[in-house]
């Protein structure tokens, strides 16, 4: 047995915090019960660092807290209001960039898109509407690829893998032109439990999972209860 | 044993390697002309992997496409100095004498026609690929010439008028590329006598060479400027089963083209440098990662290589050294400039879209085949070579204190003398451009797209780390030209290049690309450049890599030094003007129901 690491110190606002060697910034901020805003994550994936929502500030310099590594001493800036100002221009980014119309959504109330535009109290987009043309899918017999909604978060792509670890979900084009896709063979293999399970993790209304869509009606759901980030906050009292 | 050249045989060839996805999709693509969804099915299958992944990465670069390309696919430059050169004329002779628009191919499957970013012919635009063949310095003559040679189905090798100078005549390359060399330095251009440097080298330890380049204080060339003696280390000191020496020859930054003149005519040099940085790393192999645009050089690289191994240059127990093995293999790109970005190459060179890698772990740690390797630009690489031939005090004491040696600058656009100058570090702008016969210059690009445009007041300013750092693109901008038209270029190539992995870069450069848009139509007011200039500002800050990182700098830059240009765009004192012109936009609708919107209706609530 390698003799146990000592633990690193870091602040993140001033306040003084405790990592695990190795851990990232976001992990570590979570441990101590600060929350760091984040969409593209998701706890057991590998960090994609796509959404960029949880941008911090160390030593003036930007870094993706779920990718980037705590280090002893380590000050970082997470809720300072020029930088959640920038957060929030990324929420209005992807508003702007696809076409989200939440009082007809299936995900409306567990979207985490829509719980972070509340938490930054976002109003109206800062930016233009792009409106572009984009369609509804079917990917495979079980679910429907909803593309007006897509932010390409990767979590499908990452998460989603048959048993022989051949990926079912991935990625077309590029630029802005990116779109998420399906291998039609391997998705329609996928078993019930597999389809509501990337339906439950697609952090938007993207992912549908057929005939299931308003189960839970809209007011009784997740973040119509508390606001995104509550969980973590309420751990540290 | 399957047919020669089948799907089957194309796998078999390269063993079934995953890591080698791109060599068999630019094979697929050359031999069918596409990558057909069965096609992708049946490599996905034959590597194990699911069809999206093959998908994936065959949509990913410009050179692969799904649907039939056309039997002479033609992808014609769009960058700016392609425009400033007579890039719409050309154009519209394609489209004209082919019968079909951009985008498209001809009826008959024939011609198709394309544009594609920068392809490193800047000193000779309008220029084009066509099936990977360069045709520089187009005109709609010429053109006309070319369709009808491609409807007569001539090959296109021979549908070129002459080869260019030096090693573009080569019998292996039968190029029309021309180098253009205006100014040989001592570094890089300079004659090299094969051997010289790695015969030195493997007298001293690996320690040695490496101390020789931290002495010399060789700077990376393609553009972060990194110290390369330092990298060499900590690629050295990292442990793992194998180390690995890449050198970056993507030069995708739209206005450069050194690299390709340096891989014409001082690959030696080139292949040199590699070898020296295997011996110093402690790597037994190397990779050439070309860009796609110059697979037309590889057949001679590749006969250079077999040369060296013949002269014991390369392979096993190299000039007598026993126990250094070192080999090159060359890897062909596909067309997307951000594989320049070295943790895309890596991604690229073994075998997926061209996305970059969040670092840490940085490429020495963890590279290609996530193995300790040093990514080195060309002209790096060549520097390194000579630092060991000649010694780091030679090379100090060229250039500034704190930029040592020299820099190739690759100068094109409105001046009289285009081409590529090797000058010392340390050279002023005003210098440069009366060398190249463009002093009356009213804003000069450098660095690319992702540099800086400096006004005429900035001329004194200096080629060098501590000041104008660039990799090597110089674009002169002549008095007379719309600046602006420059700027929309630039970002439209940000718009396109994006990976579109992260959302600053992806959903916000079509955003300023907008922006930038409202306010040259003149529509827009005040409010709009201090908007743009701060979603330039949060796309910098946010974005994962270097190319979201800098795509907002070509109007940032120009902002700061061309300020009153914005200025007198926008109609001062008024807060707030539509994007659009309503009555222009329901004009069809008003004509149907008779109703009119007059202009007013849409303005005057704010007089
Ligand atoms: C979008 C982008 C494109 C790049 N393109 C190139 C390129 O074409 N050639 C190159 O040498 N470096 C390029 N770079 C820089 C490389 O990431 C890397 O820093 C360089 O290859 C390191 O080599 P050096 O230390 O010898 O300069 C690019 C960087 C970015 C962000
Ligand atoms: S479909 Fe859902 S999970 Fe997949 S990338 Fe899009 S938003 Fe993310
Ligand atoms: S900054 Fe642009 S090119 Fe770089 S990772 Fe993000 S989307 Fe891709």
């Amino acid at each position: 047995m390698s003799k146990p690491k000592a633990r690193i110190s870091f602040t993140v606002d001033g306040k003084k915090c405790s990592a695990a060697p190795g851990q990232t910034i976001l992990q570590a901020a979570k441990d101590n019960g600060i929350y760091i805003p984040a969409l593209c994550r998701w706890e057991g994936f590998k960090p994609a660092g796509a959404c960029r929502v949880c941008t911090v500030r160390v030593g003036g310099r930007y870094m993706a807290a779920c990718t980037q590594p705590v280090t002893d001493g380590m000050a970082v800036e997470n809720d300072v209001p020029d930088l959640q100002d920038m957060r929030k221009a990324l929420i209005e980014m992807l508003f702007v960039e696809g076409n989200h119309m939440c009082p007809t959504c299936e995900k409306s109330g567990n979207c985490e898109l829509q719980a972070l535009a509340y938490r930054f109290l976002m109003l109206v987009p800062r930016f233009p509407f792009q409106f572009p043309a984009r369609r509804v899918e079917p990917a495979g017999k079980k679910i429907l690829l909803e593309h007006n909604r897509c932010i390409k978060c990767l979590r499908c792509v990452r998460g989603v893998r048959t048993r022989d670890n051949k990926a079912v979900f991935g990625t077309l084009r590029r630029s802005r032109d990116k779109k998420i896709s399906v291998d039609q063979v391997l998705a329609s293999a996928l078993t019930d439990k597999q389809a509501r399970q990337a339906m439950d993790r697609c952090p938007v209304g993207s992912i549908l999972k057929k005939e299931v869509g308003f189960a839970v009606p809209i007011g009784r759901r997740k973040y119509d209860k508390e606001p995104i980030g509550s969980d973590v906050e309420k751990a540290r009292g | 044993m399957p047919a020669e050249g089948s799907l089957a045989s194309i796998l078999a060839r390269h063993r079934r390697d995953r890591t080698r996805l791109i060599d068999i999709l630019r094979e697929v693509q050359a031999k069918n002309g596409h990558i057909s969804p069965e096609a992708a099915a049946e490599i996905a299958a034959g590597l194990g992997l699911s069809t999206v992944e093959v998908e994936g990465a065959a949509t990913f670069y410009h050179f692969f496409s799904a649907r039939p390309a056309g039997t002479y696919a033609v992808y014609l430059n769009d960058n700016i100095v392609s425009v400033m050169k007579g890039r719409a004329a050309v154009a519209s002779a394609f489209e004209k004498a082919a019968g079909c628009r951009f985008g498209e191919t001809t009826p008959d499957g024939r011609i198709g026609l394309y544009r594609t970013s920068c392809i490193g012919m800047n000193d000779q635009e309008p220029a084009a690929l066509i099936n990977g063949v360069v045709f520089t310095k187009l005109t709609p003559a010429k053109v006309k010439l070319i369709v009808e040679g491609m409807n007569a189905g001539m090959n296109v090798r021979a549908m070129i008028a002459a080869t260019g100078d030096g090693a573009n005549a080569a019998k292996l390359v039968r190029a029309m590329v021309k180098n253009n060399i205006r100014k040989e330095g001592p570094v890089i251009l300079a004659s090299f006598r094969s051997g010289a440097a790695v015969k030195k080298a493997v007298k001293i330890t690996p320690e040695g060479v490496i101390a020789e380049v931290k002495k010399a204080n060789l700077l990376g060339r393609g553009g972060a400027g990194f110290p390369t003696g330092l990298k060499w280390e900590f690629c050295r000191r990292e442990k793992g089963e194998n180390h690995y020496v890449v050198c970056n020859a993507d030069e995708g930054e739209p206005g450069t083209f050194k690299d390709r003149v340096i891989l014409t005519e001082r690959p030696h040099l080139l292949f040199e440098g590699m070898t020296v940085a295997g011996y110093a790393v402690g790597a037994r192999k190397g990779l050439l990662y070309l860009r796609g645009e110059y697979a037309y050089l590889a057949p001679y690289l590749e006969s250079l290589l077999a040369g060296l191994r013949k002269k014991n240059l390369l392979g096993k127990r190299i000039a007598g050294k026993a126990g250094f093995s070192f080999d090159i293999e060359i890897k062909l790109g596909a067309g997307a400039y951000v594989c320049g970005e070295e943790s895309a190459l890596l991604q690229s060179a073994q075998g997926e879209r061209g996305e970059p890698r969040d670092r840490p772990p940085f490429p020495v740690q963890s590279g290609f085949l996530f193995q300790p390797t040093t990514v080195n630009n060309v002209e790096t690489l060549c520097a390194a070579a000579r630092i060991i031939e000649k010694g780091a005090d030679w090379f100090k004491a060229m250039g500034t204190p704190r930029s040592a040696g020299t820099k190739v600058l690759s100068v094109s656009g409105d001046c009289k003398k285009p081409g590529v100058y090797e000058v010392p570090f340390g050279l002023t702008v005003r210098r440069l451009l009366e060398m190249a016969g463009g002093p009356d210059a009213q804003a000069v690009q450098i660095g690319g797209p992702s540099g800086a445009c400096i006004s005429r007041g900035q001329l004194e300013r200096a080629i060098a780390f501590e000041d104008l750092a660039t990799g090597g693109s110089i674009i002169v901008i002549g008095p007379g030209r719309d600046l602006f038209e420059v700027i929309r270029n630039f970002m439209e190539f940000f718009v396109e290049e994006s990976c579109g992995w992260c959302v600053p870069c992806r959903a916000g450069n079509p955003l300023l690309l907008r922006k930038l848009e409202k306010i040259m139509s003149g529509k827009g007011t005040p409010a709009d450049i201090i908007e743009i200039e701060s979603w330039g500002r949060i796309i910098k800050a946010m974005s994962r890599c270097g190319l979201g990182q800098t795509s907002p700098n070509p109007i940032l830059t120009t902002i700061q030094n061309f300020r009153e240009m914005y200025e007198s765009k926008v109609e001062r004192g008024r807060d707030f003007l539509p994007e659009f012109d309503l009555a222009e936009a329901v004009k069809e609708a008003s004509a149907v129901t008779g109703q009119v919107f007059a202009a007013s209706d849409t303005e005057q609530s704010h007089e």
